[in-house]
């Protein structure tokens, strides 16, 4: 168990660190020279030189490179080309918006996912089935963009029952963040709920046939006892890998759904970046997502071999 | 090794299962419609001068904002253009953004599979790449693009394919994995083939199937976006017709012209519907055993 964790930890450290490497790469292939851009084009050379001093960009590229990585890892991302603010400050402000819409997406698709995916399993060939597998076929081929456009024009503008757009904290009203977060997580959440459904349902239905489930009802357990204790249990396993994998599929739809509903998320803020050419912000925001999908993927990897034996005895037994 | 004495011919030069699978998928209903689908888009993409009733770009703003009708099927915009030409015209730049982002994940990530999985101390550094590259979710990957080569078709294209890349090193991988155990391949390094010969003769083509239904499953994936991204001002830009742009010009315009934002979303959904029916018809041609587990 140990040495599988060890390994597992390392991968992500060498991984990290190439993506460092690959984010300082990305400011250096950058069009245009960082310093006349701070000091206007009007400056002299010696104003040039001097500020290349000051930014240490005169040092060799492999001592730039740790110094970027050592300021990185205590906090500082440089500030913010377009509001002077620190990028780091920037980015705690916007997180809290993203971080709630996610979880709030997850919980969603898990709750819908789980239970489509179970009755399309249990009432095999009926209604009942047709229905879940058409509706996890539209939430893989409906883009989730499209989808929240649609969901505006319905819910807000023919029938204004949601608004369309803005965000309330669910510290600060729990209610109105509710009705603002809604329409937002339920867009976001639609993909992955079909892909939590369909494979619950393949994942349900071969628990189903399986020996230690037709013990549990010779044993004389329940319907009930024997779908949600034995064979969803087990299938749990396959949901927390899909949620996962999809980590970065939630992650790119975060930044379309703040696009739509004018969330003033991460996402939000990484589109903007892009747009008033904030370098120095760009670079944060992407540095930010890489490290936490690592470390978010980490986790997944962790919680799956707690939740599954086998894993854990089989990377021990690998090594 | 008695495997020597068998005919040492890779089973996919053979042509019996390959025509198999094709009656299979030809008796598809689901799949042969999807098929329709995507040829009628391709054809519609590929002519769009010929068949679109106006041109794309033709303004006329005493028709601005109508709904649809007999002479504008789609309505048209605020600035009076065509919306079913114009959606044609954007099936151009779907249809070319995924047909050229999975080649371009194909071409870099085949040879990087074939190389992990056949040489074994290349397979860290593969894998680490590989990693690496998983490590930037694709809106992510396309945000860097498009801060260091501007928006436009190709950085679309590019931030695309590469996001599609460890998806094909990994399917590759796995399969020459698999495949190099087989018995005809140890059969042909028994009589000699070298590295390259056993590579494209007798790993690549048994490979390909595996593949197909990977294209089939990132072409639908690349439409989709090419379409977020240019909806984002990330990929393709105005005045160029795309289903993304049309959409994001139709955001403000909600109130007033709610069938902009339907019909190019329509042709999206459309279009990669046809293409999952056509891919989940295709893996069961290819491998029926799989697909009824």
């Amino acid at each position: 168990m140990r040495r599988y964790l060890l390994r597992r930890l390392l991968e992500s450290v060498v991984t990290l660190i190439l993506v460092t490497m690959v984010v300082f790469a990305g400011v250096r292939a950058l069009p245009g020279d960082q310093v006349r851009a701070l000091a206007g084009e009007e400056a002299d050379p010696a104003a040039l030189e001097q500020l290349r001093h000051e930014y240490g960009l005169d040092q060799p590229i492999p001592v730039q490179y740790a110094r970027y990585v050592a300021k990185a890892f205590s906090g500082d991302l440089g500030t913010s080309a377009r509001t002077g603010l620190p990028v780091a400050d920037t980015i705690r402000h916007a997180l809290p918006v993203t971080l709630q819409l996610s979880a709030f997406a997850v919980v969603i698709a898990v709750l819908i996912g789980l239970t489509t995916g179970v009755l399309a399993a249990v009432r095999r060939r009926t209604a009942a089935e047709w229905a879940a597998n058409t509706v996890a076929l539209l939430g893989l081929s409906v883009p989730n963009f499209w989808f929240g456009l649609m969901a505006v024009l319905i819910f807000a503008i023919a029938f204004p029952v949601l608004p369309a757009s803005g965000f309330v904290s669910v510290f600060d009203n729990p209610v109105e963040s509710f009705r603002h977060l809604l329409m937002p997580a339920v867009v976001l959440g639609s993909g992955l709920a079909a892909v939590i459904m369909r494979q619950c349902r393949s994942a349900m239905l071969e628990a189903l046939g399986a020996d230690y489930v037709r013990t549990a009802r010779a044993k004389g357990l329940g319907g009930a006892q024997v779908v949600l204790g034995h064979a969803l249990r087990n299938s749990l396993i396959v949901v927390t890998t899909i949620v996962g994998l999809q980590l970065g599929v939630l992650i790119s739809g975060a930044v379309v759904t703040e696009q739509i509903f004018v969330l003033p998320g991460f996402g939000k803020l990484t589109i903007d970046a892009v747009f008033t050419r904030d370098y120095p912000l760009i670079q944060g925001v992407v540095l930010v997502t890489a490290t936490a999908y690592i470390g978010l993927n980490l986790l997944v990897d962790l919680l799956y071999s707690v939740i599954d034996p086998r894993v854990r005895v089989g990377g021990a037994v690998a090594q | 090794m008695t495997t020597v004495a068998e005919p040492v011919t890779a089973p996919a030069s053979l042509a019996g299962p390959r025509r198999r699978a094709l009656r299979r998928l030809l008796r598809n209903p689901l799949a042969m419609t999807g098929l329709v689908v995507v040829l009628v888009a391709v054809l519609a993409a590929l002519l769009a001068d010929l068949v679109a009733p106006y041109p794309a770009a033709r303004t006329d703003f005493s028709a601005a904002l109508q709904p649809p009708s007999g002479r504008h099927w789609f309505g048209t915009d605020e600035l009076g253009r065509d919306q079913f030409s114009r959606v044609l015209f954007g099936l151009r730049a779907s249809v070319t953004v995924g047909l050229a982002a999975v080649g371009l994940s194909m071409a870099v990530g085949v040879p990087l599979g074939l190389l992990a999985g056949f040489y074994r101390v290349l397979d860290p550094f593969v894998s680490r790449l590989v990693d690496t590259m998983l490590a930037f979710p694709f809106l992510i990957l396309a945000v860097g693009l498009a801060a260091i080569r501007g928006a436009s078709l190709v950085t679309a294209v590019v931030a695309i394919g590469v996001a599609e890349i460890p998806l094909v090193v990994r399917v590759t991988r796995g399969e020459t994995l698999r495949l190099r155990e087989m018995d005809y391949v140890s059969a042909a390094v028994a009589s000699g083939a070298s590295d390259g010969v056993l590579l494209r003769r007798h790993i690549l083509p048994n490979a390909v199937n595996a593949l197909i239904v990977q294209a089939t499953v990132t072409i639908p994936a690349a439409i989709i976006g090419e379409a977020v991204l240019s909806f984002l001002g990330l990929g393709v830009r105005p005045p160029t017709p795309s289903l993304g742009v049309m959409l994001a010009s139709a955001q403000p315009l909600f109130r007033d012209g709610p069938w902009m934002v339907v019909f190019p979303g329509l042709a999206i959904v459309l279009l990669t519907l046809a293409f999952n029916l056509l891919g989940d018809g295709l893996r069961d041609a290819l491998d029926p055993r799989e697909s009824h587990r």
